[in-house]
């Protein structure tokens, strides 16, 4: 796959608070940003012949290419899972199909609106009300949210190394100072260790802060091959490795909490970890900026271990040393803001940010960006994550 | 507690540990082959691929493995139970096996990572007995 298939255009709507885009027609947001993308790109709609999607995404092109005027569907595909696991996922899927001639240009694209009333946490334990052959072994003793499931996995690694919540403050603080220079971002108030500390507890060691937003909005990322790319308007933004999947004995392990202890205090990834950098034959040394899924600031902590940033145990000292601030820091990470203060897509942002600094146009702009590295949700299998070069 | 949340759906897979519960013994799925504990039941051992298993009674102690105290309550019926906690129980005599439970008549502050349980049955309907916990060595 190395560098044979590029990003070449990314758009997305508006973005906004939980529940204010639901009553908007779900084509025209998907228009919106498919056309943002294909400006981008010097693209017309009748260029798109192929769909990438995951988490149970409800539009799918038998609605999408009559409405778009998209002539003919050469390609479609969706990661299975159901949270923000297969973001990187589906662009490896596109990059797949393009190299593979199945189609010239996919669109991957992922929407997310909710209703007022019905957060995703709250949505996702409604769910799990509801007796279940599987949950029947978690939510009758009340683990039914992800932040809960992912407390039970950091208090473990608090326990085996000794990380604290001023571990999660950091990764909280340092990422809302990114988003304070995002104009798209959602969240852009000061936010101190202090107020982190003192914010409401949801699950312990997560307080409000280590939780992220739950909003509305919608990406589309079209992917194209390497020879195509390099006719088209933008710089392209080469796909280096693209990992989907991980350790069997992750397995369920998030919600049923019961995979081998070694894993159990990571986030799942270090498995794809190795196989995107033999793909790429580059090592974390090598990677510039990371754009790690963070719908707990805690997941931020064990992805860098899984990553090799820094070693098993030791995430914790690596963003207390200011390794993931922007723009001093060693390895500065979510730039954008991630889901945390920027808006919560399940996970597209990430990838649109990633492209934005190896094209040198972050609000917090990495100096010579070369390599950036994407993960997608640390969640039940498969998850997935990828290499980006400029 | 979280009386709310208390129904119970089993399948072929999962009722004999829920017979069991019924019967106040815990017993977890074990595979036949290779011996290797493994929780929730599935229909395949996850090490060797066998399909046989056996469910040997366990003791019921064990140590809290990692937990969280839930002060948010995720759906509107918990309201009323939070905080509670939510621990992960490695259990004595199923190594590699864990179970999602509570700790009962236990404050925030005495639920810690290594703290010694053991099995406190919980009929929350005629029909439901669940697995909890208490701290050993207490009544």
């Amino acid at each position: 796959m190395k560098d044979r298939a590029c990003i070449v255009g990314v758009g997305t709507t508006r973005f906004a608070k939980r529940g204010e885009l639901f009553d908007e027609n779900p084509i025209d947001q998907v228009r919106t940003a498919l056309d943002m993308a294909l400006a981008e790109a010097g693209l017309s709609r009748r260029d798109v012949d192929g769909f990438a999607t995951y988490s149970v995404e409800k539009l799918d092109p038998s609605t999408l290419a009559p409405a778009l005027g998209i002539p003919a569907v050469n390609y479609s595909s969706m990661v299975h899972g159901g949270g923000g696991g297969g973001t990187c996922g589906a662009v490896a899927n596109a990059a797949a199909a393009v190299i593979a001639r199945q189609a010239d240009v996919v669109m991957v694209y992922k929407f997310i609106t909710q209703p007022p009333h019905a957060r995703f946490g709250a949505a996702y334990g409604s769910a799990q009300v509801a007796a279940d052959p599987l949950s029947d072994f978690h939510r009758p003793f009340g683990l039914i949210s992800p932040a809960q499931f992912f407390s039970l996995l950091f208090r473990r690694h608090m326990h085996r190394y000794g990380t604290t919540p001023l571990h999660l403050a950091e990764v909280a603080v340092s990422t809302r100072r990114h988003a304070m220079r995002n104009p798209s971002a959602l969240k852009r108030d000061p936010l101190t260790v202090a107020q982190h500390q003192s914010a409401r507890m949801i699950a312990d060691p997560f307080r409000l802060f280590d939780c992220c937003q739950e909003t509305d909005g919608g990406a589309v990322i079209l992917v194209t091959s390497a020879e195509r790319a390099r006719d088209l308007r933008q710089q392209p933004v080469y796909i280096m490795a693209g990992a989907m999947g991980g350790d069997s004995l992750w397995g369920q392990g998030l919600t049923s909490q019961n995979q081998p202890e070694d894993l159990y205090v990571s986030a799942g990834h270090a498995h794809m970890a190795k196989r995107l950098y033999a793909q790429a034959g580059i090592t974390p040394d090598d990677v510039d900026v990371a754009l790690l899924y963070d719908h707990f600031t805690g997941m931020v902590i064990l992805q860098l271990e899984d990553y090799g940033f820094c070693e098993r145990g030791e995430g914790g000292d690596f963003v207390a040393s200011g390794a993931i601030r922007w723009p001093d820091g060693r390895l500065p990470v979510n730039t954008h803001g991630g889901n945390l203060s920027e808006v919560y897509l399940l996970g597209l942002t990430h990838v649109i940010e990633a492209v934005r600094q190896l094209r040198g146009e972050s609000t917090a702009q990495v100096a010579d960006a070369e390599i950036a590295l994407v993960t997608a949700g640390p969640s039940n299998l498969p998850s997935s994550s990828m290499l980006l070069r400029r | 507690m979280l009386a709310s949340l208390a129904a119970l759906a089993p399948d072929p897979t999962t009722a004999p540990f829920w017979d069991a519960c019924r019967r106040r013994e815990l017993r977890l799925q074990r595979c036949a082959d290779c011996s290797t504990f493994r929780q929730p039941p599935s229909p395949g051992c996850p090490r060797c691929g066998s399909a046989r298993s056996d469910w040997p009674l366990l003791s019921g102690r064990g140590t809290v493995f990692s937990y969280t105290i839930v002060h948010h309550a995720a759906v509107p019926p918990l309201a009323g139970d939070v905080p509670y906690n939510v621990v992960v129980v490695e259990l004595d005599d199923a190594p590699g096996a864990r179970l999602i439970s509570n700790v009962l008549d236990a404050e925030p502050s005495d639920v810690t990572v290594g703290m010694r349980v053991e099995i406190a049955w919980d009929e929350v309907r005629p029909d439901v007995v669940l697995p909890r916990f208490r701290r050993a060595g207490r009544g």
